[in-house]
């Protein structure tokens, strides 16, 4: 699949993705990676340039208005009208689909029953969002799309949305959401394709994703003193698997932490450095990213 | 790309009370229903859909309702026998309906200027008068005429032929009578214009649009429970400023209620048609007031809202009724002040059909939902 913006800019390019029902996949990208454009061209909204999509065995254009009834869409940025309740406006929502849930029943599993009656105007940040996500969740899709879901949310309304998603995978269903947040897509996806200027580069469950990394831990040290610090010193040390050093840390990816931290502190003895700082943690999917790409999520 | 092509093993079992179904026409009402609680709950939008043309309304009424006995001003140049000229003036037929001062010429002419007086009376001291007025000023023109009958019956002229006069003043030919219809049409024109082309650009800039094609929302639904919000102001439009006119100014309605209706109706349909050609395409409320106020400009000046467009060249004329607003407000002032048939305004009915398909044909061409 490839959209291209007016002929020059390539936003996806040779994109190819499989997803199975019942699982939750994961988007995973800096900010103008293509996760948008991916993610709209798959809810039917945007023209792929060429490609296809097919969802639950259907094409859009000859199945829109199914397509449409089966999918419940947040997308990144909506502003819903402002002056409607959250009662209201879900109630609006519901009224488009044949077969809609109870409105009371969302807002319940959502939170929202409390501000049933109020402004949406007058809701947070993570209520807007809630809000959003009842509006995709009140029609009874089977498939439910998620874009940047938590984005500028604080940790506990994220926390409450990651719930919302895992119970309507407990219902059976399934889940496409895009995020830049590491954490998100370790906790939340059975699998992800991680994507950069509009292609995948890699794909797999989290902990895959992980081990091609080379460990499960990561070794961060700073050292000072020694004049000679060569990298292939702590490059040979037992167990190690990669090393990358960035502002004066650095990291080493390794399989058994174990073994390598007694060799990493003989060999600052024996080479007369100070240690300034050591640290050992689980290996991330920013690990992943990093290695992949040599940049931070973040810095998109 | 592929997406769930295999059905989960564990199906949705949840415990969901009896499903409900939605009929065809849920999302409609549901429309409907949210965009006129949204109207309700937005207090600047009622007072520019309904307040503003009651008010115009009210004030214009009152600064042109008729005046009892129009008086007329003048000033008469202190020369000699200037006295007598007054004199002869007030005692004359004509006498009660004109006030005349007695001033030196220099004041007298600058009065005259600034519409002060309406005529300068200048005696030659001779037992003649010359009269100084202004042909371009209907007013002085009448003045005229007038002092001079005045002061030639005075002097004891014999009119050869016997005249009688009647006063009418009767409601249905007043300039307020010519303005309610216009306001009408014109509010019909402005609460539509602005009301539904901002909603949908805001809406289209919130990315609310987006996120509504995003369901199975049919799009048809969407801007009839626009177009249907708008006929039902429309309907309280056109009974508030009716029933202004007639409680407050007295205005008769010879027109059926029904043709009324029907009318504004199609006024709706017309500028429905324009604002969402208008909107179709905007990202941004700068472009579409931009677009609105082009578009409406020159309907506000030509289509005879305040006074007739009869006044512009006679060359004009066919491209000035064929304006949407031109056409509403012609057939509305036939209708109400006239009691004209439906079928006696089939002309303007169709340039308003006319309007409204083409525009509405493009719009939905041309519209962009995301």
């Amino acid at each position: 699949m490839r959209k291209t913006y007016d002929g020059k800019i390539e936003a996806v390019r040779g994109l190819n993705l499989e997803i199975q029902a019942g699982e939750c996949f994961g988007l995973l990208g800096p900010n103008g990676a293509g996760k948008t454009t991916t993610i709209e061209i798959l809810e039917g909204l945007l023209q792929p340039s060429s490609g296809q999509v097919t969802i639950l065995g259907h094409t859009w254009g000859t199945h829109t208005r199914e397509l449409r009834e089966w999918l419940g869409i947040s997308l990144q940025e909506t502003r819903l009208s402002e002056k409607l309740s959250v009662r209201e406006t879900i109630e609006l929502f519901a009224s488009f689909y044949r077969q809609p849930r109870s409105s009371a029943e969302v807002m319940e599993e959502l939170q929202l029953t409390e501000k049933a009656d109020a402004w949406v105007g007058k809701l947070s940040g993570g209520q807007r969002q809630r809000l959003a996500v009842a509006t995709a969740l009140v029609g009874n899709p089977k498939i439910l799309f998620l874009d940047e879901p938590t984005t500028g949310l604080d940790p506990q309304s994220r926390r409450q949305l990651w719930e919302i998603v895992r119970a309507f995978l407990r219902g059976g269903g399934t889940v496409l959401l895009t995020t830049h947040y590491m954490d998100e897509a370790e906790r939340l996806c059975d699998r992800l394709a991680v994507i950069d200027h509009g292609q995948v580069i890699a794909e797999g469950t989290p902990s895959d994703l992980i081990e091609r990394l080379g460990g499960h831990h990561v070794v961060e040290f700073a050292v000072s003193g020694g004049p000679d610090t060569d990298f292939n010193y702590w490059k040979a040390l037992p167990g190690v698997d990669s090393i990358r050093h960035e502002d004066g840390i650095i990291s080493l990816s390794v399989r058994e932490p174990h073994n390598t931290i007694p060799a990493l502190l003989d060999m600052v003895r024996m080479q007369n450095l100070q240690l300034l700082h050591l640290t050992t943690r689980q290996a991330s999917l920013e690990d992943v990213f990093v290695h992949l790409t040599g940049r931070h999520l973040r810095e998109g | 790309m592929a997406i769930a092509e295999r059905t989960p093993v564990a199906q949705m079992n949840r415990l969901s009370p009896p499903p409900r179904l939605n009929g065809r026409w849920s999302g409609f009402a549901q429309l409907l229903l949210a965009r006129m609680k949204e109207l309700v709950r937005e207090p600047e939008l009622i007072f520019w859909i309904f307040g503003f043309p009651l008010l115009l309304a009210l004030g214009l009424g009152i600064a042109f309702r008729n005046k009892p006995a129009e008086v007329t001003s003048i000033a008469i140049v202190s020369n000699p026998g200037a006295q007598e000229i007054a004199n002869m003036i007030q005692q004359s037929p004509q006498g009660s309906s004109i006030r005349a001062q007695v001033l030196d010429r220099a004041q007298a002419l600058q009065a005259f200027h600034f519409g002060k007086y309406d005529l300068v009376v200048e005696p030659d001291g001779r037992g003649g008068v010359r009269y100084i007025y202004d042909p371009s000023r209907s007013e002085t023109v009448l003045s005229r005429a007038e002092v001079d009958d005045a002061l030639q019956s005075g002097a004891g002229r014999k009119n050869p032929v016997p005249v009688s006069s009647f006063v009418s003043t009767e409601p249905g030919s007043r300039y307020i009578d010519f303005l309610i219809p216009g306001l009408l049409g014109m509010t019909l024109m402005n609460s539509g214009m602005w009301g539904v082309g901002f909603a949908l650009v805001d809406m289209r800039q919130r990315k609310l649009l987006k996120r509504f094609v995003a369901t199975p929302m049919r799009k048809s639904d969407f801007l009839l429970a626009l177009a249907g919000s708008r006929l039902a102001l429309m309907l309280i439009e056109i009974g508030l400023l009716l029933g202004l006119g007639m409680l407050a100014f007295h205005v008769r309605v010879l027109g059926s209620l029904w043709n009324i209706l029907v009318l504004g109706t199609l006024g709706s349909v017309a500028f429905g048609g324009l604002r969402l050609l208008a909107a179709c395409r905007a990202r941004k409320i700068e472009t579409v007031s931009g677009i609105i106020n082009l578009a409406m400009m020159p309907m506000w000046i030509f289509s005879g809202v305040f006074f007739s467009y009869e006044h512009f060249p006679a060359r004009t004329l066919p491209y000035i009724k064929a304006l949407p607003l031109t056409a509403l407000n012609d057939a509305l002032r036939a209708t109400i002040l006239q009691g004209a048939s439906l079928s006696s305004q089939a002309g303007r009915i169709l340039v308003l059909a006319l309007w409204g398909g083409i525009s509405f044909v493009l719009a939905l061409r041309w519209f962009r939902w995301t």
